[in-house]
């Protein structure tokens, strides 16, 4: 009997580097979007979701080089200093490749621990960043996007396999 | 000797190598921005090529705001109208009034041979959205670089003054808000003429005055006005209103809280105040000289 925290093996189709690019620029653009007030506070980085899924789906096509250009690209469309989403998502993109075959066995909540456990080591990278740098800890509320990223993982997670499951039998 | 199996795919470096250059490239890039402001031309490069996204994610906002606008009923419509109607007639005569001053001022310091006043030049601009970072109050705007706008120049509403533009992009332009926790603004009590430099603390309708002495006279309601002696901000835009003033008997310095006039956190349109004054040269600071670098602006 299979247990059912961990994942069937699913066989899917090769991933092509344009779908990956889509997808990080949907993820770019979605964080684009003019948050303001209350819901910037609940707002999910989604780049950092997508690079995760990524890093930790297909670590041999995605890894430190689109992490850290995501990074840059994030500092300078917020404004923030240069280098401290490209430094968290390089850490980020590291925790994803080192852990993908521990994180892909579990199913289902357990695989979301992982994730939320590692989007808070970018949240907490970002936040030392920013201390060091001299600015004041906004509060508590900085990590609610952390837990509402969290759980959009399974429906990403399900989003993104989409297109990749194989068609019916393509010989009949 | 340390035996390895021959590789079956080649991987490159390891991920642990892999992470130390990156990491170590991107504290460069931090340290290079945090302290000498040396990656401005990158950034102004990579700026470019996120703006057509920038203004792609900002659109829908911006269309749902023209469709509320074009849904606005006949009434609140005509009752607007007769509103402006009887505002600009009011403000018609102050402005004429405005003018005979302005000229009789000018005579007046011509007669002094005083420096002139600056001319003051506004240029509108939306907002594109509050900047996300939640460390810093920080607004973007639709008018860069290309328009004139330039870091340094004052941002007001019709009630007084919001920031600063920071940062100039080609298209865009970042707007720093009073409020932020490292903007300081050079204000003059209008009831007395008192000088102060008024600071953000970092929250929103929150601003200080910093290291004034206890028997200063500042009261609540006290307004406060641009004083202008930075060269920065032109003089009289009203910026706060002194909302609390806390004496503690055990404290040196008054506590002073003030609120910003400005609708701060709430806007759709700003304003770009242009046009510089003709300063007299600063000063030259010795060892700064030697060192070629450039006093901070604001």
């Amino acid at each position: 009997m299979a247990d059912m925290r961990f994942a069937p093996q699913e066989i899917l189709l090769p991933v092509r580097a344009g779908f990956i690019a889509l997808t990080l620029i949907a993820a770019l653009m979605l964080n684009l979007l003019p948050w303001s007030g209350a819901w910037l506070w609940l707002k999910p980085d989604f780049v950092a979701l997508v690079v995760l899924y990524w890093c930790i789906e297909q670590p041999r096509k995605v890894g430190f080089v689109s992490a850290w250009m995501m990074g840059l690209i994030m500092d300078v469309a917020d404004g923030t200093l240069l280098g401290q989403h490209a430094l968290a998502y390089s850490i980020l993109a590291y925790a994803g490749i080192v852990l993908h075959r521990r994180v892909r066995m579990f199913a289902g909540t357990s695989q979301v621990v992982h994730v939320l456990l590692l989007l808070m080591m970018n949240d907490l990278i970002v936040l030392a960043i920013r201390l060091a740098a001299g600015a004041d800890f906004p509060g508590l509320q900085y990590f609610t996007g952390t837990f509402v990223a969290a759980a959009f993982w399974l429906p990403l997670g399900a989003l993104l396999k989409l297109p990749l499951r194989p068609r019916a039998d393509p010989d009949l | 000797m340390e035996y390895s199996p021959p590789p079956f795919f080649k991987t490159g470096p390891t991920p642990l190598a892999r992470l130390l250059i990156f990491a170590a490239l991107s504290l460069a890039f931090l340290v290079a921005d945090v302290r000498f402001n040396y990656l401005d031309s990158l950034r102004q490069v990579a700026a470019v090529v996120v703006y057509p996204l920038q203004r792609i994610a900002a659109a829908p906002a911006s269309i749902a705001r023209r469709i509320g606008d074009f849904f606005t009923t006949h009434s609140s419509l005509r009752e607007d109208n007769a509103r402006l109607r009887r505002e600009n007639f009011e403000n018609a005569a102050l402005l004429l009034q405005l003018r005979a001053l302005q000229a009789e001022n000018w005579q007046l310091r011509e007669l002094l041979g005083a420096r002139k006043r600056l001319d003051i030049e506004l240029a509108a601009a939306e907002v594109l959205y509050a900047a996300r970072d939640p460390f810093s109050r920080k607004l973007v705007i639709d008018r860069g670089s290309q328009q004139g706008v330039q870091a340094g120049q004052p941002v007001v509403d019709d009630r007084g003054l919001v920031g600063q533009v920071t940062r100039a992009y080609p298209w865009l332009a970042e707007v720093t808000l009073v409020t932020d926790k490292g903007q300081f603004v050079p204000v003059q009590n209008v009831r007395n003429g008192l000088r102060a430099v008024l600071s953000g603390t970092g929250s929103d309708g929150a601003l200080e005055l910093r290291f004034i002495p206890l028997n200063a006279d500042f009261r609540n309601g006290d307004v406060l006005v641009t004083s202008g002696i930075d060269g920065v901000y032109p003089p009289g835009l009203p910026v706060a209103r002194v909302a609390q003033v806390e004496h503690g008997a055990d404290q040196i310095f008054a506590r002073i809280t003030c609120a910003p006039l400005a609708g701060v956190a709430n806007h759709t349109h700003l304003l770009v105040v242009r046009g510089s004054r003709e300063l007299p040269q600063r000063p030259v600071d010795e060892k700064k000289k030697a060192r070629g670098k450039k006093p901070r602006k604001g």
